[in-house]
């Protein structure tokens, strides 16, 4: 038996454990840079406020609503997941986080007589150590257990957040309830292509005369899909891997134009690749630029632009790295043409204790020692106030967050203030 | 003059392939601590303060209705949320959307915030307010 357990609208859930008084209030949060809505609360969604609706289209509309809206607050959603992920090991150790806030478990091998009743107790548990909500769904597959999760979810009356899907004729009742479009693994492209061969429903999507369509449309992914819904698993728990390949992008606020401003934006996300590898644990060997110019404002055919280059060592230098960076900027950048978005890509991860060593080059051992200083500074203070010299000291990580809230869980000074009145 | 020799030279012997290893860490000869063999984990306050991780939150105290409890202006508190409320123990309430801090104090058929601190009133809870326990608080932890 498999259950995937998925947190209620997570972000707004997270924000409301320490703000209870807006349980049962509308209330929003907005992407990286206040750009748009990414969690609603239930009350937010019944006042038609729509996901991925831009900030400042919506503005006029959340004041008069009177809906609270916030920053995405990261350091605390990621926190609160480790968390639930945690609670949710307490009931088998067979659980794999699938994203920040759901995570499919598996059972084999446990004895439990009552799955309804075993996903009540994961559901009150996490509420009352977290007060964050969750539906759960049991079924023999993960694609199943997928599907009963959105059923605990729509009917939270009748199924009190829980749903298995133990018998056959539950499932082709379930599966005929699921819209095509709420597959697991169904996008907007599928969708359209579905709905066109008169596949409307998961249950369309099982019948042997779509069978020929599935495999030449989605291949053997489809084919998987098709024999999960159905109720054979094929799809196991995932082991969690390490990252294979780190990206650091980002769009322009405004546009750039001269080397000397991008150099210091991709010396700025050279180093915080590298300060992730360092997190994991990993060096990379192969770095990646990429530039995108405005595409209306180029007389050229081409806007995007990749250089590929890959180091005599593994790494995990910020110097090395950015330097790299910086380095591959200098040959594809043309002055005068308007750059909208850079980012740079670090792959060919390998862990940082199987390092090859190299006959003629090695990286400086000066630099493993300045990074432990830079990353130890910048966990105690939280500011990355140690910096490459091609970065700009004045400069901060630029983000718009002008309604975040504390980091109640990860920074001492930000913890919660209860009023002793 | 002596015909005997002050010095005699020896050719060294390149036939011998054996080597001697280097030690360069040296090699201690005292006599082993008998500590060794009591070695034991240094005390961690996080494993004392905090029993159940998943569960366990902190927050700064600020206002003085709990003095008579040991909570002070300023000092935080370790709260575990996986407690039960019980009659008696001190929790993190939030009363009407408001948090506070009191202790429980439960009669017959009636819910009670206590302060202590005579300066400040219990406040009795009625069905008109909406009370939430959010969690128990376990510990104190102060500057002197």
């Amino acid at each position: 038996m498999y259950a995937l357990v998925d947190c209620n609208n997570f972000y707004a859930s997270c924000e409301r454990v320490f703000q209870p008084q807006l349980v049962g209030k509308p209330i929003v949060i907005l992407s990286n840079n206040d750009g748009c809505i990414i969690s609603r609360s239930d009350e937010a969604k019944a006042l038609g406020i729509s996901m991925g609706a831009p900030e400042f289209k919506v503005r006029q509309e959340l004041k008069e609503k009177n809906i609270q809206v916030f920053s995405s607050n990261y350091p605390l959603y990621g926190d609160m997941s480790q968390r639930v992920m945690k609670i949710l090991e307490g009931f088998t150790p067979h659980t794999e986080p699938y994203s920040i806030d759901e995570a499919f478990m598996n059972f084999d091998g446990m004895r439990i007589p009552d799955f309804h009743e075993y996903g009540l107790q994961m559901k009150i548990r996490i509420m009352k150590w977290l007060s964050i909500p969750v539906s759960v769904g049991f079924a023999e597959t993960k694609a199943l257990s997928k599907v009963a999760n959105k059923i605990a979810r729509k009917f939270p009356e009748k199924t009190k957040g829980v749903y298995v899907i133990d018998t056959e004729e539950k499932r082709i009742k379930a599966l005929k309830w699921t819209k095509i479009e709420d597959v697991w693994g169904i996008g907007f492209r599928l969708t359209k292509k579905m709905k066109a061969r008169n596949i409307n429903t998961a249950y369309d999507l099982t019948l042997p005369h779509n069978e020929a369509f599935i495999k030449k449309e989605m291949g053997v992914v489809g084919l998987r899909l098709k024999y999960e819904l159905e109720g054979k698993s094929v799809l196991e728990l995932e082991e969690p891997k390490d990252k294979k390949t780190i990206a650091v992008t980002r769009s322009f606020a405004g546009n750039i134009t001269t080397l000397d401003e991008m150099k210091e934006r991709v010396s700025t996300f050279a180093t915080v690749c590298s300060e992730k590898l360092r997190k994991q644990k990993s060096c990379c060997h192969t770095v990646i630029l990429y530039l995108r110019k405005d595409k209306y404002k180029t007389e050229r055919q081409r806007y995007n632009f990749y250089k590929i280059e890959t180091l005599p060592f593994a790494s995990n230098s910020s110097i090395t790295i950015s330097n790299l960076a910086v380095k591959m900027l200098k040959t594809i950048f043309e002055e005068g043409e308007i750059y909208k978005k850079a980012g740079v890509i670090v792959t060919e991860i390998i862990p940082e204790n199987q390092k090859q060593f190299h006959l003629f080059e090695e990286e400086n051992p000066k630099h493993l020692k300045l990074m432990k200083v830079m990353d130890d500074h910048y966990k105690k203070t939280g500011e990355r106030k140690i910096r490459l010299g091609s970065q700009d000291l004045q400069r901060t990580w630029k983000m718009k967050q002008e309604h975040l809230s504390k980091r109640y869980t990860t920074n001492f000074n930000e913890i919660l203030q209860i009023p002793c009145r | 003059m002596s015909l005997k020799k002050a010095i005699s030279f020896f050719r060294p012997d390149w036939e011998n392939n054996q080597k001697h290893p280097f030690i360069s860490d040296g090699i201690k000869a005292g006599f082993p601590s008998p500590a060794a063999d009591f070695d034991e984990t240094k005390i961690s306050l996080d494993n004392v303060l905090v029993k159940n991780r998943e569960a366990t939150f902190y927050a700064k105290a600020s206002g003085n209705s709990m003095i008579g409890a040991g909570i002070d202006n300023g000092d935080i508190m370790v709260i575990d949320r996986s407690l039960e409320p019980t009659n008696n123990k001190i929790a993190v309430c939030c009363i009407d959307g408001e948090f506070t801090v009191k202790r429980i104090k439960t009669d017959k058929n009636c819910v009670y915030l206590m302060p202590e601190n005579s300066a400040f009133e219990p406040i009795k809870v009625t069905e008109n307010n909406e009370l939430i326990i959010w969690g128990i608080v376990t510990y104190v932890i102060k500057s002197v």
